[in-house]
């Protein structure tokens, strides 16, 4: 691979055929044909269906249509995650609507004999925390959800990706689906960490370097060894903004990291099985030899703490610089720039940091999990939130809020005046109760800084890190994360004492 | 139930300018607490038109009936939402073309029966410029030529070659053909060791 000349990459890199061989991807599709359909899409096994209470009844309502029942009830899990509220979870919820659909996740679920994950589980959340919690989200398996962070869980080194409700019902019916192969690129990312940059920089450092539609038609393999460094938790932050870069699937190869994390899991296996498992797993990892259909490389060294100053995940900045202006950007970004300075009220050429914010939210997918709120929590510790700052601090699961109160965590948080709140996707997108007002302006630890994404249609969002989260909520402006740590050697590990 | 070939669309046609117009934007999340899909075709765009007055190509009166919309490019990006093309679908859309689309959105799209044709900037650019100059001006989309026909001019649009036999062959609704491959999803399911729990004896 190495021998191979740049033209060659040229021509690989941009064919519409996907010429990638000997990746996870080809393996693991490979594995998963099930058949060649006309016009020459392929029929792919799915491994493991997740479910929620959003995309899914419709989905159920055209089986029932159709007179068709569940192919492989043991292949999907549900739980209830985008519309719960975060403070009274008693039912019935508050919101009739947000009930309605509760209660035909659990009819549905009842009837076909589905696995559901419901708050008196003891395992409810974000359903792309929890599946990895389980030990359900495994190296070699084709996932598949009606949600676009499905990405999340090829951290594991599966193929996983969102899908609409329609294909929802083709899972559930056939335990498979129609797709198209993508190609594969790899993006490598090489060297460590400073202080105070996270998964989360990362993320939207190689959006910000990519754009938002540089992944469509690919799976994006991450590597390198920054990559190889990250715990199985920085590595899902990672592919859960796969999709923020056009991506359907991001991915990482399954090595002893995500083995470790695996092993004991509730729905991982063991004993012999678990040896017999592993072998399989290692095998599926990319070949040294893999041929790529396009290859990246990023150097960790040159990643800041960054946040974004726009209204898609790419107009994203290390907090130390100022605001582009049209002229620093390529001319066909310029009229989204326009669009964006106008909606955000923010102004090229000045600094981000400083900018006041109203809010603060700690939580979803992308930054729900222990390890995010931890290093939150270092950073809050001792500390005290500014005054009319509203900030809150979402779980991302039942798993991680008792975790966490073990730790005392919701102490460290609530001391400091932020409210510690019950597992639910939340503000991320704002379908239960907790949602911007007006033009407020909000630091969050989420993965959508689109226009009204966070409940308000005139709402204003600065992606970030957990830490930089806390980081504004303390301050009550946008803050440089690394102002507030002080010489900690490593910040992104440990519990705080 | 096996659904009719898509072959051909005509209308009038309705141009969004923009790049990267996600699915929050086409259908706000909080039209999605609804466990039906029916009633989103009122509420497509819902934020994007109260901001500006009525002036939305939505809300504008020559473009009521349209069937074909003309987008930039990434449109549909970020949620996976099937919410997002049912609403276009259900307020009159029957066919989308655009400079680019997001990948679960295309296939949102497919799995509708809704075609998504890809174009040159440039191509674009005309068919927008004429819409909005002549709304009335009815096109015409034979999707096996994948060219798009209107007042005696010719744009030639890009399908992936599956979604085109899919929507010609009338299979775009991929349930039936997926269920009649029972004995390859047997064949499947026993080589791969998670299917058994990794036994030994397969």
């Amino acid at each position: 691979m190495g021998l191979m000349l740049p033209w060659t990459w040229f021509f690989l890199g941009y064919g519409i055929i996907p010429l990638s061989t000997g990746t996870l991807y080809d393996k693991v599709w490979e594995l998963h044909r099930v058949a060649e359909l006309p016009g020459g899409q392929t029929q792919l096994f799915i491994g493991l269906h997740l479910i929620h209470e959003v995309t899914s009844p419709q989905a159920f309502a055209m089986l029932k249509e159709q007179s068709l029942r569940v192919r492989h009830p043991e292949r999907t899990v549900a739980t209830v995650d985008h519309i719960v509220p975060t403070t009274d979870q008693g039912r019935p919820l508050a919101d009739p609507l947000a009930e309605a659909m509760l209660s035909a996740l659990e009819k549905n679920c009842a009837d076909h004999g589905l696995r559901l994950y419901g708050f008196d589980s003891g395992r409810q959340g974000i359903v792309h925390v929890i599946a990895p919690e389980l030990g359900l989200s495994q190296p070699g398996m084709t996932i598949a959800c009606g949600d676009s962070h499905t990405s999340t869980h090829g951290a594991f080194g599966a193929i996983a990706f969102g899908i609409g409700t329609t294909q929802v019902r083709d899972v559930l019916a056939s335990q498979s689906l129609a797709l198209d192969k993508l190609k594969v690129r790899r993006i490598s990312i090489h060297g460590s960490l400073a202080p105070g940059v996270f998964a989360k920089d990362v993320a939207l450092h190689v959006i910000r370097r990519l754009g938002v539609k540089s992944g469509v038609g690919y799976a994006y393999e991450f590597s390198g060894s920054c990559v190889a460094a990250m715990a199985m938790e920085e590595r899902m932050t990672l592919c859960n903004m796969a999709i923020e870069a056009g991506a359907r699937c991001g991915y990482v190869n399954p090595d002893q990291v995500c083995f470790d994390y695996l092993r004991h899991r509730p729905c991982a296996p063991s004993g012999a099985a678990w040896r017999r498992a592993v072998t399989w797993w290692r095998s599926l990892a990319s070949d040294g030899d893999a041929v790529y259909d396009d290859q990246v490389t990023m150097d960790a060294g040159e990643i800041a703490p960054t946040v974004t100053w726009g209204i898609t995940p790419a107009q994203a900045m290390a907090v130390d610089e100022i605001i582009p202006a049209p002229n620093q950007l390529p001319p066909g970004e310029r009229p989204l720039a326009q669009e964006a300075y106008r909606y955000m009220d923010l102004q090229p050429g000045e600094p981000i940091a400083g900018t006041p914010v109203d809010v603060c939210f700690i939580g979803s997918c992308t930054n729900g999990r222990l390890s995010d709120l931890r290093d939150a929590a270092l950073v809050v510790k001792g500390r005290q939130v500014a005054d009319g700052m509203k900030a809150f601090v979402v779980p991302g699961s039942q798993q991680v809020a008792w975790a966490a109160e073990e730790e005392g965590l919701d102490a460290v948080f609530a001391q400091a005046g932020f409210e510690w709140r019950r597992p639910g996707c939340s503000m991320c997108l704002a379908m239960n109760p907790d949602r911007l007002e007006g033009r407020q302006l909000s630091a969050s630890s989420s993965n959508r800084n689109f226009k009204g994404r966070q409940g308000s249609a005139s709402g204003r969002t600065l992606l970030m890190s957990p830490a930089m989260v806390a980081a504004a909520a303390i301050s009550g402006v946008v803050t440089d994360v690394r102002t507030l740590l002080g010489n900690a050697e490593d910040t992104r590990t440990g519990p705080v004492e | 139930m096996t659904p009719a070939p898509i072959t051909l669309v005509e209308g009038r046609g309705i141009a969004l300018q923009g790049h990267d117009i996600d699915t929050d934007r086409i259908i706000p999340a909080r039209f999605l607490k609804s466990i039906s899909f029916a009633g989103l075709g009122n509420h497509v765009f819902a934020d994007d038109r109260a901001a500006t007055g009525g002036c939305h190509p939505f809300d504008r009166p020559e473009h009521q009936g349209a069937r074909m919309l003309v987008v930039n490019r990434n449109f549909g990006c970020g949620s996976s939402r099937e919410h997002a093309p049912q609403a276009l679908r259900r307020w009159g859309i029957t066919a989308v073309i655009g400079e680019s689309f997001a990948e679960i959105f295309a296939s949102n799209c497919l799995a509708l029966g809704m075609p998504c044709l890809r174009g040159e900037a440039g191509a674009i650019g005309e068919i927008q410029q004429l819409i909005q100059e002549q709304p009335g001006v009815d096109f015409c989309l034979p999707l096996a030529t994948s060219t798009l026909h209107g007042l005696d001019r010719h744009w030639p649009l890009m399908m992936e070659s599956g979604p085109q036999t899919m929507l010609l062959s009338g299979c775009w609704d991929a349930t039936g053909l997926l269920l009649s491959h029972g004995d390859e999803l047997r064949r499947t399911a026993l080589r791969l060791p998670y299917f058994h729990n990794f036994a030994s004896t397969r």
